[in-house]
């Protein structure tokens, strides 16, 4: 049993956890449960020993611990599976297993058989049937998955925190994950099952934990508590958001695309994106559906200039056609992306929030044409911490220090910077807490109240349906379907997600 | 709004290598009598000028990621180039023409031509995505290679005392390169801190990706500091040039190492994104110190190698465990 008393921890002057109290029981599943940014990848850091500097007290087993490193923890029985899996890919399973702690025999050279013999008889425990020389690269994600899990088991942990294990794997690979994870229960382990799905915490946890803004609210059985009670732990408050009644098709195009066509860069023959035509209009606000591969990432990047030697198509912003042959050029035409990835894509995270507001309009804060005026920096940037109600001690903060939250504000506030009259916004809620993800679509709501064309990419239907005036979807490359919010359904998009029209 | 929010720690690593130079100054004066003087401070001074001149450009690569090895090379062709032109101008018989050069025209063009080679290391390295270091490698061998040709491998000397000003004249005391060398910082500060251009490099030295997703020319820009960075190399040519009265086909060699060594023990990563252009010229000053200081306590010269390395091992451990710390 893991007990933790009074855990607190700042990162730079900004409190990520705030005297947490909680237990953690065997053979039992804990989930702990809070928006992004409650602070539960911290805590689970630090039961894994990655962080190090933190006040307050860890009893395992009874027994006061403190670990100086990740490794200490795993010998101490403590296995945390990453969000992020931490596998090397053209290594095999085995060697993965055995990474660090290899099997050798007498002279001191690798016992290959022994260890691939040990991971067919892990993998068989995990009813995963794979030869152990299978290389990483060639495994699904929730194969990965179980790889780590096997790991996991090799080192003998009685503790094994799973961190948003199901966020990218298909529905079959959670019913598998989730007998494995009762399996694990019924031999005694501690399982900690780190997710903000609500539905699955019902169908696997037997306790939960509920953190919000880096501080332990409740913790209880699962059985005793409903979804909506958990939801009003979580968030204080309710994500709310009437579904639009707009038809804005009257209104003034503000961009056009015609027959917007990308070749896959390496296969000439293969369109990641087909034929593509749509308008966006003045005040809009465009939902864009899609699987995964369907082609909507690229769709974007293609219209913002990303792909100038691979794409062809017209483009017509405010009735003229123009040419985009770079995002410079996209910007000057009024164009703005919130891309798809924050941390790799949006933010440069070594710098200051100040710096990452202001690159986009570098020129605005010139003084006689050469200088940059840090005066004018502070106030552009201090404006938009307060207009977007970013979290911060000051201007001068590290980006990297921020909430995911707060993170995309930032990516946000640069590009209104610009004022840019067409949004492109990829995900741009993803990973990022609720009250985040409502603040975020009122400000798109008021945005696009003022005339701006906002195109949402989004992988969560009930956002799509929540905050679009109308509805793209995209399958294999090719749109399928242009629908008004209000003759829109979770089935209907899908549909033609999934089939051709 | 509270006040920017900076640790003890991090104080203390933004002044680190300044606080390590005045240990090491401190140290000297304590051991030898000779290193405390103005003289002694000049001549150190006028000695890692060259190498200030070529950090500082080496810095604006490095901050975006990059890395120069030719600028070595780089200074030996076109400290002989300035040679040639004031010996021997420029000659087109077919054309019955000549044009000779003044001092300043021989540095002018010798400063452009180091820039057009850096544009050409630029050019390489954004059009072909070669990887910097192999590219400016390239440069290093054939920028070497021409230098030999040109000179057919002899020194160009008797360049004249008008030019021999420019590397052992003083103004008001101080010796010329250093003046030189002074201006070089101030503008590459100016750039690095006030400017767009500063700003850009910055940026894509931290996320090259997001910086270009947020309309920055990054090819501009890189090629902006490749061909500075040769430029200041170029400079450095002249410099050394008329310091000996005389362009050697083998000068620079090696002064790419001591040029990455300053940029380092200044505390600018070679990931890109992080440092700066003073803590390059205490960097260089840092292994100035040391080379006057080791000679002053008459240490023998194999061991002033092995006491170098040991000091850029030091700058980057400290380096990484502040690092860690924050």
């Amino acid at each position: 049993m893991i007990v933790a008393r009074n855990i607190s921890k700042k990162f730079s002057g900004v409190t990520a956890l705030a005297n947490i109290n909680l237990e953690l029981h065997p053979g039992v599943v804990n989930a702990i449960i809070g928006e992004n940014g409650a602070g539960k990848s911290t805590l689970m850091k630090i039961f894994s020993g990655v962080h190090t500097q933190y006040e307050g007290e860890i009893l395992f087993n009874g027994k006061p611990v403190k670990f100086s490193n990740s490794r200490e923890a795993e010998e101490a029985g403590i296995a945390i599976i990453h969000q992020e899996l931490n596998l090397v890919p053209y290594l095999s399973i085995a060697e993965n297993i055995f990474l660090g702690r290899e099997i050798t025999n007498t002279i001191g050279l690798l016992d290959k058989k022994q260890m691939n013999e040990k991971t067919t008889a892990l993998l068989g425990r995990l009813n995963f049937k794979e030869a152990p020389d299978t290389k990483i690269a060639a495994l699904k994600v929730g194969q990965q998955q179980l790889v780590e899990i096997a790991r996991a088991l090799y080192s003998n942990a009685s503790v094994i925190i799973m961190d948003e294990p199901t966020s990218a794997i298909s529905d079959k690979e959670v019913d598998n994950l989730f007998s494995i994870i009762r399996q694990l229960k019924s031999e005694g382990k501690t399982v900690v099952y780190i997710s903000h799905k609500l539905k699955e915490l019902f169908t696997i946890a037997d306790r939960y934990i509920v953190l919000r803004d880096g501080a332990t609210i409740d913790a209880g059985s699962v059985q005793s508590v409903s979804q909506d009670e958990l939801i009003q732990k979580m968030t204080g408050r309710k994500l709310t958001l009437e579904k639009s009644e707009r038809v804005l098709t009257e209104a003034a195009k503000l961009l056009s695309v015609k027959n917007i066509n990308l070749r896959h860069p390496l296969i000439p023959a293969r369109k990641i994106v087909s034929n593509i035509s749509f308008d966006l209009h003045e005040g809009e606000i465009l939902g864009l559906y899609g699987l995964m591969g369907a082609g909507r990432t690229e769709l974007m990047e293609t219209i913002f200039g990303l792909h100038p030697k691979t794409a062809s198509g017209e483009v017509i912003v405010n009735g003229r056609l123009t040419i985009i042959k770079s995002p410079a050029n996209a910007i000057r035409a009024g164009i703005a992306l919130v891309p798809e990835d924050r941390k790799l894509q949006g933010l440069i995270l070594d710098q200051t929030i100040d710096s990452n507001i202001s690159i986009t309009v570098l020129k605005k804060i010139q003084q006689w044409g050469i200088v940059l005026s840090a005066q004018k920096e502070k106030e552009l940037s201090n404006n938009y911490i307060a207009r977007l109600a970013i979290k911060t001690a000051s201007g001068k903060t590290k980006v990297k220090n921020l909430s995911g939250g707060n993170q995309q504000k930032i990516v946000l506030a640069k590009w209104l910077a610009t004022h840019p009259r067409i949004f492109l916004m990829d995900e741009p809620t993803r990973g990022i807490d609720i009250n985040a993800k409502t603040e975020i679509y009122r400000l798109m709501r008021s945005l696009a109240a003022e005339g701006m064309g906002i195109i949402m990419v989004s992988s969560e239907l009930p956002e799509i349906l929540s905050v679009s005036d109308r509805i793209l979807v995209m399958c294999e490359g090719e749109l399928t379907a242009s629908i008004p919010v209000a003759k829109a359904s979770e089935e209907i998009i899908l549909k033609y997600a999934i089939h051709k029209n | 709004m509270t006040a920017m929010p900076i640790s003890y720690n991090q104080h203390i690593r933004r002044f680190q290598s300044l606080i390590a130079l005045l240990v090491l100054c401190i140290v000297l004066s304590v051991l030898t009598d000779k290193f405390f003087t103005a003289a002694n401070g000049l001549n150190v001074l006028k000695q890692v000028a060259v190498n200030i001149c070529i950090a500082t450009g080496m810095t604006l690569i490095v901050l975006t990621g990059g890395i120069d090895l030719s600028v070595g090379s780089v200074l030996a062709l076109c400290g002989a180039f300035t040679a040639g032109l004031l010996q021997n101008g420029i000659a087109i018989p077919s054309a019955d023409l000549f044009i000779g050069f003044t001092i300043l025209g021989a540095v002018l063009v010798s400063v452009i031509a180091g820039a057009l080679l850096g544009l050409f290391n630029g050019f390489v390295i954004t059009s072909f995505k070669v990887p910097p270091f192999v590219a400016t490698l390239a440069m290093l061998t054939i920028a070497r290679g021409f230098t030999m040709l040109y000179t057919g491998g002899h020194p160009i000397s008797n360049l004249g005392s008008g030019f021999a000003f420019i590397g052992t004249g003083s103004i008001i005391g101080i010796p010329v390169p250093v003046w030189i060398a002074t201006a070089v910082v101030l503008l590459a500060v100016f750039i690095t801190q006030k400017t767009r251009l500063g700003r850009y490099i910055y940026a894509i030295g931290g996320n090259e990706i997001a910086a270009k997703l947020s309309g920055i020319r990054i090819n501009r820009v890189k090629l902006m500091v490749y061909s500075i960075g040769a430029a200041l190399a170029a400079l450095g040519g002249v410099i050394v040039t008329s310091r000996l009265d005389s362009a050697q086909p083998n000068a620079g060699i090696s002064y790419e190492l001591d040029a990455i060594a300053a940029v380092v023990i200044g505390g600018t990563s070679l990931t890109g994104g992080k440092g700066s252009v003073w803590g390059t010229v205490i960097g260089a000053i840092i292994i100035g110190v040391l080379n006057n200081g080791l000679v002053l306590l008459n240490v023998s010269p194999f061991w002033q190698q092995v006491v170098k390395g040991g000091v850029i091992l030091l700058a980057v451990v400290i380096d990484k465990i502040g690092e860690k710390k924050e």
